[in-house]
């Protein structure tokens, strides 16, 4: 009789646990999405280019530095308006000598490049630090096009130096 | 100070014709300029950088005019791709799964702004979704 309750109950649990993670996983946005939503937001604000986010069952947690409160202030709100975010850990440093020019995180930067070349597939393009260096070839007609698109991912700089302009 | 004036007529430019929240700041050895302003304002800007900086290929200068900054939900939005179909994506990114097709100069109408590259718009047949905002042209 011992054992039959125990298996019972064992069973009854595991039963519960997974109802439990499947209305989890069914009801909430998953965390890669909502790291890319955060993202996304962060890198449409010129004010907050700054900060760097993870994402971990729902709690976002942000890094980075911001010159000053109010910025800090100013993601924290922005980032908990995101559908998903549960909560957020807001770790950015306020460094009163930040850069007054707002550079975007690599992670967001190389993934707004991959979207801004998509189009001119014959133009290949790395990020490092803030550096957008572009190399491979494009015709003189969309040159304007693509750079139009990347000055507006806030990159420190582009190099377009070893890129053919034909 | 070297590349501002370098960049004068181009600053000079962006002063008169009323670039709003202008703002004009150099780093590193790199001149940054950053304002909103109408489509045709940033067109002329970026002829003049170009002219004062062949192929941009000094590589000193990273402008970002924003045209679209005053556009309201319920705008409406020209297509103007090159010369093909605007994709339409299930989300803001280029990684996202295609849902539906704009064709160029079709009209479609804004639902909201995602950020300034991605914006939610829909189609006059029911089509919706998140376009790159390079080819969208409010009318």
């Amino acid at each position: 009789m011992k054992n039959l309750t125990m298996k019972t109950t064992a069973f009854l649990v595991a039963l519960a646990m997974m109802a439990a993670a499947f209305t989890g996983c069914k009801s909430e946005p998953k965390d890669d999405a909502v790291k890319a939503a955060v993202e996304t937001a962060l890198l449409g604000n010129p004010h907050i280019a700054g900060a760097s986010v993870v994402v971990e069952k729902g709690v976002a947690t942000l890094s980075g530095q911001v010159p000053d409160d109010a910025t800090k202030a100013d993601i924290d709100k922005t980032v908990a308006s995101i559908p998903g975010v549960k909560s957020v850990v807001n770790n950015i440093a306020v460094v009163a000598d930040t850069p007054s020019v707002a550079v975007a995180q690599t992670d967001m930067l190389t993934n707004a490049v991959k979207d801004a070349t998509k189009d001119f597939p014959t133009v290949t393009a790395t990020v490092n630090d803030g550096v957008i260096t572009l190399k491979g070839e494009i015709q003189k007609t969309n040159l304007q096009k693509l750079m139009m698109a990347l000055n507006a991912l806030k990159p420190k700089k582009i190099d377009n130096s070893q890129l053919v302009i034909k | 100070m070297a590349l501002q004036e370098k960049y004068k007529e181009l600053i000079d430019t962006a002063t008169a014709q009323g670039v709003n929240n202008l703002n004009v700041r150099e780093q590193d050895g790199i001149l940054y300029i950053d304002g909103d302003a109408s489509g045709s304002v940033k067109q002329q800007l970026w002829d003049t950088y170009e002219r004062l900086d062949p192929n941009y290929s000094s590589g000193d200068l990273v402008m970002n005019i924003n045209s679209i900054a005053g556009v309201t939900e319920g705008s409406k939005l020209k297509v103007t791709t090159n010369s093909s179909n605007l994709n339409i994506r299930s989300g803001p990114s280029t990684d996202a799964d295609i849902v539906g097709k704009a064709a160029r100069h079709e009209v479609v109408t804004l639902v909201s702004k995602a950020n300034d590259q991605w914006w939610e718009i829909k189609t006059d047949d029911g089509e919706a979704g998140y376009s790159y905002t390079q080819y969208l042209t409010p009318l």
